[in-house]
């Protein structure tokens, strides 16, 4: 055995190819396997229809009154062998992970293990009502209770809301926690401070909670500067809204001294846990002094992204903030034990518990959450357990700055003289040439059959490119990823006329943005 | 630990590669105190997928499922048949594991099928516009109230009392911390809806009026005079749909003269789930209310060799662009669920939806016949899709955990969804779909008739 | 008729007790292609410095300032369908309303043409 690729052996263009294959044009469109297909809307027809079912009776008693529909709705059907195809062929004008190397900064696209799917789909947890007597549904409530577990013990924290269906829904239920948290000492505060390097999702939902936003300003390492924030802070801020690893790929050296201080003031720190990828099973936020931090399921914990979503946002909470999570939520008593704990049951526990009356700011969704990344999650971490979660943190770490190291030479990497990265590699556009942009080189990564990086964030660097490839990489991949990066970079250096048409070969070139927002058309219109 | 292909050689090669002497020299920027010797404590180590796979089933075991089970749950969630085909094609790699379309060059799959989403959303509606999805039902129904004090610069929201408890709960919690007023109640346990009630309560300040239908006791409100109601006073209709084959059947809210129409769309091609993920629907009866829509868009465009393409459009709204002055905060939607509505909707297709609502009614109807002959049993509405409410002469509540020892699960007691709530303690939502065998009826009826005897 | 400029680059056309605003050639180019204007409704009271319209690309959303106080009286009807005249014929067909003039002597602070140009070249 002497793989990795010890035979040499290399793919290639075909000879004399420069820019597009020049063959004749097809009549179909189709080139080979690149298929080209029409909407449901031009191929189906109200008629058709892939499933069996009684036909429609007529004469049968109906209970819909004055309310029965008589006109069409415009509902095209297709048969199944034509419904398969279909998707299957859109499908294939997808770049997907299970295709290639995805390093989308702060998405964290890791591989997604089957063994997930096929827990999800166990008739116990996919066929299950929400509503059922709690008594038919104990083995679910076990499924959040054991998460809550392990979200609560990988991140040293008290409590955790299980219910925000993603991301932004957990960050704003951590600013809802604190925000009732603060109602209750009798002054909800003013304002949130966030930096300027902050995922879009921060401000706006700081401001939807009643907050002003005002900015922290940053060192010029990247890093959140102490000294100013120190002197911002004062009895008017709510929260300090962070995220650590911040968005520039670098941990917050001065965490736990900006916890101090924020706590000093009478403030709650927020977590960003978007990129918890970097530190989980090795470092606990709750040993930073977080108070709350929102937990992407679909990031760290290899839910499917299934292009946008669904996702799962359950946020930790420290001790000061588990009363005031919302409904339905879990927490850790005194005893050891950690509790659900629902509407009905709410009153008793915050009683039993908390020795006070009701806490909990309400409720942010029907039922009780996204069981099933729930259950993709809970498989994922019993699958890697604590030391398999330590090496996936090291693994994404070490191929992030293994990226940093054989670029740094081509591209501008503003923070690679501060010491190492942690899972995502940051670099800008200084140096590009004949007007190439960010954007040029992302397309031109596109054609080499990868999908691009994080392009344009965080703000802070001019012409960003944040480089996140996790650690289901192999060092072959990756390897191969860095040779087809700096060859692109050296051609967008070199100010390199082509890139800017790229991409030449994917499905569709670049598309017109400007004509979709000046005149949208969100809808198919059928013709005259 | 299969998911790593890093062996301890590549580690060495790309550690020495870096100039670093260990993994530590990595994480120098973690302060001391949150240094840990090794891995978390109390917590397992790595398991192989066999051993995980039991640990799994063995929690799945433990919950009755709704296959083996004579099953009348609903308020909200309902269990369809979803063909096989819907699976197969959300568990494609390039669907399942790619990412919001940042990229349309290489997205066209998720951001084709968007469109295609967003119009089959739009006519069950009866709507202009429908975006990409939110994430369920009641976090649409809280977007819309936000929405229509947008567009009316008002901020009293009325809610009819026979919106669903939890998307009552979700929206005046939301409430709380943005200011709006919000005006609701508890139903009114009657065969009809109370429209003129609702219509009373609709004054100069109000923004929207939010309206379920058919509605939680599954009742058809009659959404045309709210409508009219609603417009006469500069105010805006907001319908709520928690059941989206109902409108195989029924007339479309927006045609009836609703505003903005949201919904869950779990029913049609996701599953039960214990309750997510599922899907949230959002659509505008009128396009000159797009830009304070939230949520993604998609539409139609060219590509610089002028073929057809797609892209998310009207991003200014969103909060990675507008930040702070965003329409709403969400960015991660319910994609997936949004591709199985999709697919499930292509494989019935017009004709299918139709015969689809037809069988529901037509079971509903005969349930709701046999129940009704039950000594001590009342069913309450004169009108319904495939949802009704039934009174019992005894604590439903109670009969329903009698029943589901039984593995009989009857339906949503009121008392459930309003505990406390003072006269609700007979009331028992059934629902029945075309998964509800004749015999699972004949077994529900002869299993209360004992229990009320 | 006199034109101003302001340092957030938009044009003040004062024509009696009437002023017209817009952004100027040089705003248009740094956003490139405008896609949507938000225009502030008729009879609504803008103040020198607040927010009154919003222009919008297809990746950026940028406030517009009142260039003084004073109450709105026209919005740019054609904008509404052809957003690419701010592109096009910023400084002219692409105005975006039209206000009335609270104060005149807010007029005193803004740049004359050629004061425009120097703030712009020294950018």
């Amino acid at each position: 055995m002497n793989a990795p690729n010890k035979s040499g052996w290399k793919p290639t263009m075909p000879a004399g190819t420069d820019g597009k294959f020049g063959g004749p044009a097809t009549t179909t469109g189709n080139k080979a396997l690149m298929l080209e297909e029409a909407l449901i809307f031009e191929i189906g027809t109200t008629e058709t229809t892939g499933v069996d079912l009684p036909d429609v009776d007529d004469s049968a008693p109906s209970r819909l009154g004055k309310f029965a529909r008589t006109d069409e709705i415009g509902l095209p059907g297709l048969s199944e062998p034509q419904t398969v195809r279909h998707y299957t062929r859109l499908s294939r004008q997808n770049y997907g992970i299970d295709l290639g190397f995805f390093p989308l900064g702060s998405c964290t696209m890791k591989h997604n293990p089957r063994l997930n799917e096929k827990v999800a789909r166990m008739p116990g947890f996919a066929d299950v009502h929400p509503l059922q007597p709690v008594d038919t549904v104990r083995g679910a409530l076990g499924v959040i209770n054991e998460l809550a577990q392990w979200l609560i013990k990988l991140t040293g924290m008290h409590g955790v809301a299980m219910s925000p269906k993603a991301g932004a829904h957990g960050e704003l239920c951590g600013i809802l926690c604190i925000r009732a948290a603060l109602e209750a000492r009798g002054n909800a505060r003013e304002v949130v401070l966030v930096p300027e390097s902050a995922h879009g999702t921060n401000p706006a939902t700081a401001a939807f909670a009643g907050y002003r936003v005002e900015n922290i300003p940053a060192t010029e390492g990247g890093r959140v500067d102490l000294e100013a924030l120190k002197a911002r802070l004062g009895p008017d801020v709510a929260a300090v809204m962070i995220t650590n690893p911040n968005t520039c790929g670098l941990f917050e050296p001065d965490m736990r001294a900006i916890s101090d201080a924020v706590h000093e003031a009478g403030g709650f720190v927020y977590c960003d846990g978007a990129n918890f990828n970097a530190i989980v099973g090795r470092v606990r936020p709750g040993d930073l002094g977080v108070d709350a931090m929102h937990i992407n399921l679909h990031k760290t914990f290899s839910t499917p992204h299934g292009g946008g979503g669904p996702g799962s946002g359950p946020v930790v909470l420290s001790e000061a903030l588990s009363p005031f999570g919302p409904l339905p939520y879990t927490a850790r008593t005194a005893d050891g034990v950690v509790h659900l704990v629902e509407e009905e049951s709410a009153e008793e526990f915050a009683k039993e518990h908390f020795g006070g009356p009701l806490q909990h700011f309400g409720r942010m969704t029907a039922f009780h959450g996204q069981m099933g990344m729930y259950t993709r999650a809970l498989t994922y971490m019993l699958s890697h357990g604590a030391d398999g979660l330590k090496q996936v943190a090291e693994d994404a770490v070490l191929n992030a700055n293994y990226i940093l190291r054989a670029m740094e030479d081509v591209l501008h990497a503003p923070y690679a003289d501060s010491g190492p990265c942690m899972h995502e590699a940051l670099f800008g556009d200084a140096g590009f040439e004949g007007g190439l942009s960010t954007l040029d080189l992302a397309k031109g990564l596109i054609d080499e059959g990868f999908h691009p990086m994080t392009v344009y964030f965080p703000l802070v660097v001019h012409g960003a490119m944040l480089v996140e490839p996790t650690e289901t990489e192999s060092k072959a991949a990756i390897d191969q990823f860095i040779t087809a990066f700096r060859s692109v970079a050296e051609r967008a250096k070199a100010g390199d006329e082509s890139l800017k048409a790229a991409p030449y070969y994917a499905p569709r070139s670049r598309l017109d943005e400007t004509m979709a927002a000046r005149k949208p058309h969100l809808g198919f219109i059928d013709p005259e | 630990m299969r998911y790593l292909p890093l062996t301890d050689t590549d580690r060495g090669e790309m550690l020495q590669s870096i100039g670093a002497s260990s993994i530590d020299d990595l994480f120098v920027d973690v302060p001391e105190v949150a240094r840990l010797d090794g891995p978390i404590r109390d917590l397992p180590m790595h398991a192989s997928e066999m051993a995980v796979e039991k640990h799994m089933r063995g929690l799945s075991k433990q919950n009755l499922a709704a296959a083996d089970a004579a099953f009348f749950l609903g308020a909200g969630a309902y269990r369809h048949h979803v063909p096989a085909s819907v699976d197969t094609i959300i568990q494609r790699g390039e669907f399942l594991t790619a990412y919001t379309p940042y990229q349309p060059e290489i997205a066209q799959g998720t951001l084709q099928m968007l469109f295609e989403f967003q119009t089959q959303v739009a006519r069950l509606y009866g709507c202009a516009v429908a975006n990409a999805s939110m994430y369920d039902g009641s976090t649409a129904c809280w977007e819309a109230v936000a929405m229509a004090g947008r567009v009316t610069k008002r901020n009293k929201a009325v809610l009819s009392g026979a919106l669903h408890p939890h998307y009552t709960e979700v929206v005046k919690t939301m409430a709380k911390f943005t200011g709006d007023e919000i005006a609701s109640s508890s139903p009114t346990v009657q065969a009809e809806p109370d429209n003129a009630g609702l219509i009373a309560r609709i004054d100069d300040d109000t923004s929207c009026v939010v309206v379920q239908y058919p509605d939680i006791l599954g009742r058809l409100p009659d959404l045309a005079e709210i409508a009219e109601a609603a417009h006469s006073k500069g105010a805006l209709l907001i319908a709520v749909n928690t059941e989206p084959v109902a409108l195989g059947a029924i007339q479309s809210p927006g045609e009836l003269g609703a505003d903005i129409v949201v919904g869950e769309g779990q029913a049609i091609g996701v599953g039960l789930q214990f309750g997510g993920p599922y899907l949230g629907l959002f659509a505008v009866r009128d396009k000159k209310h797009v830009r304070q829509m939230p949520g993604r868009l998609c539409g139609e465009t060219i590509d610089a060799d002028g073929r057809r393409g797609f892209v998310l459009t009207l991003s200014t709204r969103e909060q990675h662009i507008r930040r702070e002055k965003a329409t709403s905060n969400i960015c991660t939607n319910s994609g997936l669920c949004a591709l199985a509505f999709s697919v499930h909707m292509t494989l019935l297709g017009e004709k299918g939806l139709r015969q689809l609502a037809a069988e529901n009614h037509r079971l509903a109807c005969l349930a709701a016949d046999k129940l009704a002959a039950i000594p001590g049993v009342t069913v309450l509405n004169t009108s319904f899709f495939n949802e009704f409410t039934i009174l019992l002469d005894g604590d439903a509540r109670q009969i329903v955990r009698d029943l589901a020892q039984d593995d009989i699960l009857a339906g949503v007691s009121l008392a459930r969804l309003y505990p406390g709530v003072e006269g609700f303690s007979r009331g028992l939502l059934v629902a029945v779909t075309e998964t509800t065998s004749e015999e699972d009826i004949e077994t529900l009826c002869s299993a209360l008739k004992e229990k009320l005897s | 008729m006199a034109r101003y400029f302001t340092d957030e680059h938009e044009w003040i056309d004062v024509e009696g007790d009437t002023a017209t605003v817009g952004i100027t050639d040089y705003a248009q180019e740094q956003l490139g292609d405008i896609v949507f204007v938000e225009l502030p409704e008729v009879g609504a009271t803008v103040d020198k410095g607040g927010d009154a319209a919003v222009v919008e690309s297809v990746k950026a959303a940028s406030d517009v300032y009142a260039p003084i106080t004073g109450e709105v009286v026209e919005g740019n009807a054609s904008l509404e369908d052809d957003p690419a005249l701010v592109n096009t014929s910023p400084e002219e067909d692409g105005w975006f309303f039209k206000m009335t003039i609270g104060d005149k002597s807010e007029l005193d602070g803004l740049m004359d043409a050629k004061a425009y140009e120097a703030f712009v070249a020294e950018l």
